[in-house]
């Protein structure tokens, strides 16, 4: 394997529990940025995340993370800070007493340990209960109190495990400005979740699993255009749904059309975009038809993710 | 190796072992020769002579002290030092530290010795000062200012620092091994109450075997009475150092290849 020291790199990585898959033959490379792994439960995310910071080992195949390799903890853990989706915490310790320990152990003095606990801390806006004991947080403050574990040794590459779970809609807006801004410093931001809506958001890349394998990766326009053959829908609300189905129906190209509940808009899906963009056009010049708006359904990570993995989770590539 | 984050290993496993009540029970096994000495303090009106009475505390220190208490305080403390983090799963906030895997292990295992050698250290010295105190403060003086109680006591406590020392290493090892320490420790016991009928060679390769060679007040009479092929206090400083270092070193081999097994996704 050719170290990369710009890339997180997967060399047919494979990973059994006994005869139980974990995933496998996995060849990935991520580069900067924010890189979603998306996937349902059991899909092999968390032990990818596992995998990637050197918690487990590969049963086949090589990792490196910047070209260093997992197994040599003393240069690999200065640089790779891991929010875990463990929401469990050594007894009786407080927020900021953790993350001061932990500064401790990674070589800081007590003053620096002290300064970047803080930082971190502040980050995550957990100020005020830092001096209290992690087992009396709600769920939303312990996973503040990981994320600011995570950030607070300055790490190059940052790895979250459903970062967003159990937080208020005000943390998560908070922490997704957070993972963003570390992005734009360059920083390798990977973030599992099931949120599609959100990891859409913030993704310049998405990594999609199922049944450990990777089934999809690149940014979501790439991804979607891998699969031609896959049918584009469009919502196109409007004065006139109906003559504007009817027509679409007459077309070859065009597979779905469904009226929306409220009457004021259709749903189009066609083998061919440009094709069924035209159509549009036609029909608007044509009938003179009133358009509100017109916009892409399924360009989303979750219609991708909907039709690469399906309702069951079995993959369809 | 740096020192400074095995302190910091060391002090943060001893603030887990006090907050996680994991103390009740090496406490209470600590308790019972204090507990026990001040109970015969108080109830028994005629106490044996001075030099019987070293004699009971030599049966109680070999029977007892050195071969449950101890034995199994350790267990109880050591065994958890690894495995206790896997089954809370807090293990990685050790994993994912930028350190040698060795410098956890020594530093759990400082925290583990630190620990049993206060507790144990305390509960073979105080039951001894008490129960040569039976008599009056006049022939305790004597015995521990004009006689060879001091150099006594200071040789106990100082077996009881290397008891810790030596089984700390067994069960620090078997914590990584087994995840339930009932099982190795009750083979450990098995193994060192055994070593005196077993063949010199073997009876090497225990912890008891350099400790109770050195004890200062031999036993009278029973299977433990018999030392074969004594080592000397050199002798027995020095095998049960090598045997220790020699545990701690797969120790360091284990953890470098430890992994965290409570995947869940």
């Amino acid at each position: 394997m050719t170290a990369e020291p710009n890339r997180i790199v997967f060399t047919d990585v494979s990973k059994f529990y006994g005869e139980v898959l974990g995933v496998n033959k996995i060849n990935l490379k991520i580069g900067p940025g924010i890189t979603s792994l998306v996937g349902p439960n059991g899909s092999g995310k968390t032990t990818l995340m596992n995998l990637m910071t050197g918690l487990i080992r590969p049963t086949r195949g090589e990792i490196e993370v910047l070209g260093t390799r997992t197994d040599a903890p003393e240069t690999f853990y200065s640089m790779v800070g891991y929010c875990t989706q463990f929401d469990t915490f050594p007894k009786g310790v407080t927020g900021f007493g953790l993350i001061y320990s932990v500064l401790r152990l990674h070589g800081r003095t007590r003053r620096e340990a002290e300064e970047q606990a803080w930082q971190a801390i502040e980050q995550v806006h957990m100020t005020d209960a830092a001096h209290r004991r992690v087992a009396a947080y709600s769920k939303g403050m312990r996973q503040r109190i990981k994320l600011a574990l995570a950030v607070a040794h300055h790490p190059t590459v940052l790895v979250l495990d459903e970062p967003l779970n159990g937080l208020d809609p005000m943390a998560r807006a908070e922490s997704i400005a957070l993972f963003e801004k570390l992005a734009e410093e360059g920083l390798f931001v990977i973030i599992s979740s099931h949120i599609l809506h959100e990891v859409d958001l913030m993704s310049d890349c998405v990594v999609m699993m199922s049944n450990g394998y990777v089934v999809a990766e690149g940014d979501i326009q790439e991804v979607r255009e891998e699969m031609s053959e896959h049918p584009i829908g469009i919502r196109v609300r409007c004065d006139r749904p109906a003559l504007l189905a009817s027509r679409a129906f007459s077309e070859n190209h065009v597979v779905e059309v469904r009226i929306e509940d409220d009457g004021a808009g259709v749903l189009l899906r066609s083998r061919s975009v440009d094709q069924l963009y035209a159509l549009v056009n036609r029909v608007v010049l044509e009938e003179a038809l009133k358009i509100e708006g017109v916009t892409p359904v399924d360009e989303d990570v979750h219609s991708v993710y909907s039709y690469l993995i399906g309702s069951n989770g079995a993959g369809r590539l | 190796m740096s020192i400074e984050q095995i302190g910091v290993v060391a002090g943060f496993e001893m603030r887990k072992f006090r907050a996680g009540r994991k103390w009740f029970f090496p406490l209470l096994l600590a308790a019972a020769p204090v507990s026990l000495v001040s109970l015969l303090l108080l109830f028994d009106p005629h106490p044996p002579s001075n030099s019987d009475i070293t004699r009971v505390f030599a049966v109680m220190f070999q029977t007892f002290m050195l071969r449950l208490m101890i034995l199994f305080g350790c267990a109880l403390v050591f065994a958890n030092l690894y495995q206790g983090d896997m089954v809370t799963r807090t293990i990685h906030f050790y994993l994912l530290a930028p350190v040698r895997r060795e410098v956890l292990v020594a530093g759990k295992y400082l925290a583990g010795l630190l620990i049993t050698s206060v507790l144990y250290g305390a509960s073979v010295g105080i039951p001894n000062i008490l129960i040569h105190s039976a008599n009056g403060q006049a022939v305790a003086e004597a015995h521990f200012f004009g006689g060879p109680g001091m150099r006594e006591l200071l040789t106990y406590v100082g077996i009881a620092l290397l008891a810790c020392v030596g089984y700390g290493s067994v069960f620090m090892l078997t914590g990584f091994l087994f995840k339930n320490p009932a099982v190795p420790a009750a083979f450990v016991l098995v193994w060192e109450s055994a070593n005196v009928f077993l063949p010199s060679a073997l009876q090497k390769i225990s912890v008891v075997h350099y400790l109770q060679s050195i004890v200062p007040v031999p036993i009278p009479i029973g299977p433990f009475a018999v030392i074969t092929a004594p080592a000397s206090v050199f002798g027995s400083v020095t095998g049960l150092a090598l045997f220790t270092v020699a545990v701690l070193i797969v120790n360091g081999l284990l953890m470098r290849k430890a992994e965290i097994n409570y995947v869940s996704d």
